[in-house]
């Protein structure tokens, strides 16, 4: 626990001292990125023995507040969520030095990186607080830390716009979490985790209903996910990483510490997260199908993987509920593995997006093309990412769906109908997502980074520095290893699923110890895949030594002047998809068509507005707006008048008091 | 001697393979009165192929030769898993059909990014429309499996295969009349033939898996002919495997049933294709989801 107090120490010292020199930028950045590094080498030493034994660690330091206690505490389950916060954010800060430099003349970078070290602590001490003041305070710190790295380049009016969209987001959603702790200690009047009583159904309901919906706009949930589409563009990119790869599962891990504190789940709790999960990863997949804007894609991306995690968390708590442990194990460990791969995966997009942004200085798809000759490391990593987010073997991705497919068809509880309905939903929107995705993902990568050049932009763009490249090359790295890796991966989940699943560590074991070998059936194929490939790259390699290759135009139909904008275009690519699917994304068209013998000009665009901006913020906004209208007669203007309404509270006070 | 079968089934999915095109394309020819070509055209014409040099596009990356590399070592993988009649399949575990259906994916992601790397709308155009039409077939494809799993109590391809016996024919009939119709749909999507996609043509009105091809030539596209042929060989066993219930137990008349089978799928995509014309492509995202619907009607009579 010691090293942990240490490295979360090592991370705030190097922040502040980045804040201190940061009107020199190097240095600055130089502070921050030690910071982090050292920090969290430090601390994710007790992660991974916490991890692995089981046993948890706790600190108790005094602190006179009421209701809190300054109580840090280290279990398996905040171990886990842990390791990709530190592993993430040192990597993402390695590539921020490099990203950071470019801004070095106009701006101090010392605000950033202390604010970047503020978001790390803030998101080590939810994990790992054991007291609901302590969270709510660190839950505080982390959303302030990063409203104002979204906010980095605060003089475009759109990052504004989105630094504020996402504060706003943020306090509704704290608001519900501060009603859940208040209602967790109206029993015992203390907020140690540990001391929460059982509680009545009826109440332990509302609990989770909150939760549910205070966690839920943190993970980014259909319809409360507004925030991610504004936020993740407008921050630099890696700040989206962490927040997209990490900071947004803060989210997940306090949905199910809340479901571990409310006690043994009944069967609706389960449904509720696997529909919430269902039409968070399907709405999330579409919505990013019709985007234009690479960085905004893969916020919405994040909306569908926090689905694809939430229908494990509600497989897994169904399977409590149903008393069936291949279920409950399976589901929780595709989930939870899918935490850790997201992370990855995540991370080196948006790392990759910041390159593309960073070189070529805009992130709209259909400006971009052709940069895989400009940027080789660039596209490479972005293809493994691009797989891996896809759910394609041989990498990570597919390892944790595989899971949860596997648990829905190797469960036997339940009766029919309950059995029924649950294959249908999580088989069905699992199998849609994976095809949507994989739409997705090949016309981004196709449309930014294949075929010509689409503006003068992409046409200068530059491979990315040294150590952006690096950071990309680790991730990148890491999703394959995980997926190779995955038999043993899983089995190192054992004790978070004990801590979460009230079932025998042996039973976890076994059905773990089952999935692991199915794994190894996937990691064999794999193996023989790269094996098989590898040989027919030597053997083509070989066959075209001694035959002619030559180079020629691509097929033109014979048209002689073929330019880059007769390229299919992203919009395009995706339409088949979101004209099937306009009932939900309700895409707006502006045609000018061409007219008379000789057009000159015509356009054509169009936009996808979010469906929960439409019809859950913006009503809801209005309403308050009209609500607090009314209240306009008390503001007159008058000095006199308001120092009489002070008088008149003190008044009041002074006679409750009294009474 | 397990060992041996394994071998056995890979051999001849490897040969096999393009039997399957050539049978379809004479009984196209025997319905327009013609004698069509040799039943082994597919091979002379994939050998020809690979014994050439190839022309690549200016605009084009490694992505694009990697394409067809990727092609045909995921075919290749992929015809590890599944069992043929009484041989069974080189690898066998839980959830095996669904690294198969996730390596099809796999082939799928580049053939689509090859297209585009391009840089030409028509292959642009293919890919588009291939992208749309297998994220459709996708869960009918599934669903249909689970509900066989279900049936037969297996999460694994060949002991999933082993146990469809006549008798649970009788008690699942309905079920799997319903996962054979999806599984038939899915199976004439994913391989681009009528109904569905024109495989004769690259005209603007079928632009989907001949126009993704129209930039490779020689070495490259004789590996994307052979894949394909394996891909439409190792759809065609899933359908055969989870939906033929011919298992006597004697090995030689099991695995000949299922190659019979496999001949008689061919000779039915002949005859649908020589019988009805392609339908428009915005009647194919109906098509695909009423193939869906039918696995989905299948998995609740399954539970019921």
């Amino acid at each position: 626990m010691s090293l942990f107090i240490g490295g979360f120490a090592i991370i705030f010292i190097g922040g502040l001292a980045s804040l201190f020199c940061g009107r020199r930028g190097g240095l600055a950045s130089l502070c921050g990125v030690l910071g982090t590094a050292a920090g969290s080498i430090a601390a994710i030493i007790p992660a991974f023995k916490v991890l692995f034994s089981g046993a948890a660690e706790s600190v108790q330091i005094a602190w006179a507040v009421p209701f809190g206690s300054f109580c840090l505490r280290l279990d398996p389950l905040s171990a886990f969520f842990l390791i990709p916060i530190l592993g993430l954010s040192s990597i993402a800060a390695v590539y921020g030095v490099e990203y950071l430099s470019s801004y070095q003349s106009r701006k101090n970078l010392g605000v950033p990186w202390f604010f970047y070290a503020l978001l790390l602590v803030g998101m080590m001490l939810v994990v790992a607080a054991g007291n609901g003041l302590l969270f709510l305070i660190a839950w505080e710190i982390m959303s302030v830390a990063s409203f104002f790295l979204v906010s980095f380049e605060y003089e475009k009016p759109a990052v504004r716009q989105a630094g504020l969209s996402y504060l706003i987001a943020m306090h509704i959603g704290t608001a519900f979490l501060i009603l859940f702790f208040i209602l967790l200690s109206s029993g015992t009047g203390s907020l140690d985790f540990d001391k929460i009583p059982m509680f009545p159904a009826a109440k332990a309901n509302l609990l989770f209903l909150l939760a549910v919906v205070g966690f839920g706009t943190k993970a980014g949930f259909m319809p409360l996910h507004v925030w991610l589409p504004h936020a993740h563009p407008a921050a630099p990119s890696h700040v989206s990483a962490v927040m997209s790869g990490v900071m947004i599962k803060t989210g997940i891990y306090g949905l199910v510490r809340a479901a571990m504190l409310l006690g043994t789940p009944p069967a609706w709790w389960g449904w509720l997260l696997i529909m919430i999960g269902a039409v968070s990863g399907i709405l999330g997949v579409l919505f990013a199908l019709a985007q234009h804007d690479l960085k905004r894609l893969l916020a919405y991306h994040s909306v569908e993987n926090i689905g694809i995690i939430t229908i494990g968390l509600g497989v897994g708590l169904l399977g409590v509920h149903l008393h069936s442990p291949i279920l409950a194990v399976l589901g929780f460990a595709g989930g939870l593995f899918h935490v850790l791969n997201h992370a990855v995966f995540k991370g080196l997009l948006f790392l990759c997006a910041g390159s593309v942004l960073h070189s070529s200085g805009t992130g709209c798809l259909d400006k971009l093309g052709g940069l895989i000759k400009r940027m080789p490391w660039t596209a490479s990593a972005f293809l493994v990412g691009a797989a891996a987010i896809s759910g394609l073997p041989p990498l990570n991705g597919f390892a944790s769906e595989f899971l949860l497919y596997l648990g829905v068809f190797k469960n036997n509880g339940g009766d029919g109908l309950e059995m029924l309905v649950l294959a249908l939903i999580v088989i069905g929107s699992l199998a849609l997502i994976g095809g949507l995705a994989l739409a997705c993902f090949t016309k981004a990568f196709g449309i930014v980074f294949l075929g010509h050049p689409r503006s003068g932009a992409a046409q200068e763009s530059h491979e990315a520095g040294v150590l952006m490249k690096l950071s990309m090359a680790v991730l990148a790295c890491l999703c394959v290893l995980l997926g190779l890796l995955s038999p043993w991966v899983v089995r190192s989940a054992a004790y978070v699923i004990a801590a979460i699943a009230p079932l025998p560590m042996g039973q976890i074991e076994a059905e773990l110890g089952c999935a692991s070998s199915v794994l190894l059936g996937f990691v064999f194929v794999s193996l023989v895949f790269a094996i098989v490939l590898f040989g027919l790259t030597a053997v083509r390699c070989r066959l075209l030594k001694s035959r002619c290759v030559r180079q020629s135009v691509t097929w033109d139909c014979g048209y002689a002047r073929p330019d880059s904008r007769m390229q299919y275009t992203a919009t395009s690519f995706a339409q088949p998809i979101t004209a099937l699917f306009n009932v939900f994304l309700q895409t707006r068209k502006k045609f000018l068509p061409p007219e008379g013998l000789f057009p000159v000009r015509s356009s054509f665009e169009t936009e996808t507005p979010d469906l929960g901006e439409r019809y859950l913020y913006l009503p809801l906004y209005r309403w308050i707006c009209a609500l607090f209208g009314k209240l306009q007669w008390l503001q007159h203007g008058r000095v006199q008048i308001y120092i009489f309404y002070i008088a008149l509270t003190l008044w009041l006070l002074l006679m409750w008091k009294l009474m | 001697m397990v060992i041996l079968l394994k071998i056995l089934n890979l051999a001849v999915t490897l040969t096999a393979a393009p039997l399957l095109l050539g049978i379809i394309i004479r009984v196209k020819a025997w319905f327009a009165g013609r004698t069509g070509q040799p039943l082994l055209q597919p091979y002379y014409d994939i050998w020809k192929l690979l014994r050439k040099g190839t022309v690549y596009s200016v605009s084009t990356s490694w992505v694009f030769r990697a394409g067809p590399l990727v092609s045909l070592a995921v075919t290749l993988t992929a015809a590890l898993l599944l069992p043929m009649g009484g041989l069974p399949a080189v690898f066998a575990f839980d959830g095996d059909f669904l690294v198969f259906v996730y390596l099809l994916g796999l082939l799928r992601f580049f053939m689509i990014v090859s297209a585009l790397d391009t840089g030409s709308s028509f292959e642009g155009m293919g890919s588009s429309r291939e992208a749309a039409f297998s994220a459709l077939c996708e869960p009918a494809l599934l669903i249909g499996l689970a509900a066989v799993a279900k049936i037969t109590g297996h999460a694994s391809l060949t002991p999933m295969a082993a146990s469809l016996q006549p008798a649970l024919w009788t008690a699942a009939g309905p079920a799997f009349v319903l996962v054979g119709f999806a599984l038939v749909i899915v199976f004439l999507s994913e391989n681009c033939r009528i109904p569905v996609d024109d495989p004769t043509t690259h005209l603007e009105l079928t632009m989907i898996h001949e126009a993704m091809v129209l930039d490779h030539g020689g070495l490259d596209l004789g590996m994307l002919q052979y894949a394909a042929a394996l891909k439409m060989w190792l759809l065609g066993l899933v359908l055969v495997g989870v939906v033929v219930p011919i298992h006597s137990g004697f090995l030689c008349l099991d695995t000949a049933a299922a190659l019979l089978c496999m001949g008689l799928l061919a000779v039915v995509t002949g005859i649908v294709e020589s019988s009805m014309a392609r339908i428009r492509l915005l009647r194919i995202p109906p098509l695909l989801i009423g193939a869906a619907a039918l696995s989905v009607l299948a998995l609740v009579l399954v539970y019921r």
